[in-house]
């Protein structure tokens, strides 16, 4: 690979001088149990050239038939993304030669999508709205998968040869398609990320994709072109493929920005082009330049016929959507009772969900929230998983918090117990029995321990009998390390008060 | 009449992957002229009235569910392949897209 070190501008110059504008293909597979056109399975990972039929390989003679509940999963993306649904569509072919393709052709949709003019807000960090116009959505067929062989890299450049597995060839793809994005300025990178996010949360909340980026189950290209500041007339765009995590989607947006701008501003063009994002180096070089190949002679697939939809169809559909991943938001938020910024960090902890389950189990909003921000999260964090990842069940902390709300255990000690929970040893109430956990609730055992405590620190016994309340804690401290930390804290701090016969 | 020139056809071959003699081309401008002249004549006769169609039968919404039916196997798959490795299709590196 030849590196290519474009010249870029600071960011900050860049949106001093242009007005960026963006527009994003993102598409989304879907997770039918079969392919879009045939019976072959849609699964991922499996022994290469295995789940492909004849239709799938494009051999002479088949026929393809449209899966239904592809269709249906369209619709839906559709009725969730606000747009309208196509009473009538067909199928096109979108003719082209490369390996990945086997028929010469991708069956797509060209001037008749599913679905159509469509809108979706998207909320930034600070809580900013932008509302994202959709141009359209479209069914398709995903292609299958090429690795280059013989180069140094496993790209394409040096490569001797390519070897081909179909397996992905034919799974049903829903392209979505932006209109071009404006006025999005300096927060243009920040929404391009937030974008791909929230097709990503809609998807999975409909039920239609697994959204798995890291298994390209999305994945976005994204365009981007600068117009100087005040200018109506849309500068020329580059096309960055396959930017396929949201932390790229974000860079890349930044850097081409960032590029078109070093370009413009030194009196040069920039050339309509396919980009490649390079996540080692954050930068993109030159991919394709637009040409002849791009004439991709569509004409509507033959082998296929229309599809056609009616309000009852599509009133069924909707009738099945589950509410949408903001209002969701909107409504637990409020029922919880939490800040702006408490809800924030839960979502971006990735807790949600199992706040909503914890609580509905029975735990107060707060205290659910105590735990899965607290020692569940700083847990996970250690392991390297998911919060949600490490075995914690609602009715777990249901158990756990029960021991501390009965006063059986407290919370230094419940951390303990969740330890060896986790650890395997069994429940919440048999790991305070196994590791003899429980507080020390007799009153003999620890007046002990406060005679012991009181007499160690005799100058903060004085300062307590003299007044000073808040010396209090010393002792208390003196306590919980003489039993091990298995003491009430409240509990110790009251006989402490009654032994140096000092009102509360 | 639309002019379907030969440069046209060049285009179209080139498109279509066709490899096309000199005169093949010459040949070709001249079918497809009459072919687009045909088509034109048919549009003049269809009014407003006439939806466009996308196909010839009159059929809409063939679907199939999404069972999973027979596949090949991976010998079957590769059986036709001018070469394989590794289970999979070999094919020469075409410089494209990644």
């Amino acid at each position: 690979m030849t590196a290519e070190t474009a010249e870029i501008l600071s960011f900050e110059e860049a949106m001093e001088k242009f007005d960026p504008v963006l527009g994003f293909e993102v598409h989304v597979e879907l997770n039918t149990r079969t392919k879009m056109f045939s019976s072959a399975p849609n699964a991922f990972g499996d022994t290469p050239n295995t789940n492909v039929t004849p239709v799938d390989l494009g051999l002479p003679g088949v026929l393809p038939v449209i899966n239904r509940v592809a269709v249906e999963s369209s619709i839906k993306i559709g009725l969730a993304l606000n747009c309208k649904i196509a009473e009538r569509c067909h199928f096109a072919r979108k003719n082209y030669f490369y390996p990945d393709t086997p028929k010469n052709f991708q069956t797509s949709q060209y001037d008749e999508p599913i679905a159509y003019d469509g809108s979706i807000d998207i909320e930034l960090a600070d809580g900013t709205v932008f509302t994202i116009e959709i141009e359209r959505a479209h069914m398709e067929e995903d292609a299958g998968k090429l690795t280059h062989m013989g180069g140094s890299t496993g790209r394409i450049q040096g490569a001797e040869f390519s070897l081909v597995d179909y397996n992905r060839a034919g799974v049903p793809l829903v392209e979505i398609v932006t209109k071009p994005i404006v006025g999005a300025g300096e927060r243009a990178p920040e929404l391009a990320k937030a974008y791909v996010a929230a097709i990503r949360e809609i998807v999975k909340n409909l039920g239609v994709s697994d959204a798995r980026m890291e298994r390209g189950n999305v994945r976005c290209d994204a365009n981007v072109s600068l117009k100087p500041k005040g200018q109506e007339k849309f500068g020329t765009r580059t096309e960055t493929k396959n930017v396929n995590s949201l932390r790229a989607v974000e860079h890349a947006v930044r850097y081409e920005i960032q590029r078109h701008a070093a370009v413009l501003d030194a009196g040069g063009t920039i050339t309509q082009e396919t980009r490649h994002w390079h996540e080692d180096t954050r930068s993109t070089t030159a991919g394709r330049p637009k040409s002849d190949a791009d004439d991709y002679r569509y004409f509507p697939e033959p082998d296929l016929v229309p599809v056609v939809t009616d309000d009852a169809w599509i009133e069924k559909l909707r009738s099945e959507l589950p509410e949408p991943p903001a209002a969701r938001r909107k409504r637990l938020q409020a029922d919880w009772g939490y800040s702006d910024a408490e809800f924030r960090d839960v979502v971006n902890a990735g807790v949600m969900d199992s706040i909503e389950e914890t609580v509905a189990a029975g735990v107060k909003p707060a205290t659910a929230r105590k735990w899965w921000m607290g020692e569940i999260s700083r847990r996970a964090k250690v392991a390297d998983l998911e919060p949600a990842e490490l075995g914690v069940t609602p009715a777990l902390i249901v158990e756990l918090q029960g021991l501390i709300d009965s006063g059986k255990i407290n919370d230094k000690l419940s951390r303990e117990v969740l330890d060896g929970v986790l650890a395997g040893e069994g429940t919440p109430t048999e790991v305070v029995a196994q590791r003899g956990l429980e507080v020390v609730s007799d009153d003999g055992a620890l007046l002990e321990a406060i005679d012991g405590a009181l007499a160690a620190q005799p100058d903060v016994a004085d300062k307590i009998r003299g007044g000073k309340l808040q010396a209090v804690g010393a002792i208390v401290g003196g306590v919980m390390k003489a039993t091990r930390g298995q003491a009430d804290a409240g509990r110790v701090r009251q006989l402490i008060l009654e032994r140096l016969g000092v009102e509360g | 009449m639309p002019e379907i020139t030969r440069e046209d056809v060049a285009h179209l071959a080139r498109l279509a992957h066709i490899d096309m003699s000199a005169e093949e081309l010459d040949r070709m401008a001249g079918e497809l002229a009459v072919i687009v002249d045909s088509v034109k004549a048919v549009s003049e006769a269809a009014g407003d009235d006439v939806p466009a169609t996308s196909h010839p039968i009159p059929l809409s919404n063939v679907y199939r569910d999404d069972v999973i039916g027979e596949t090949l196997s991976n010998d079957e798959a590769l059986s036709g392949a001018p070469d394989n490795a590794d289970g999979r299709f070999k094919v020469p590196a075409i410089l494209d897209e990644e």
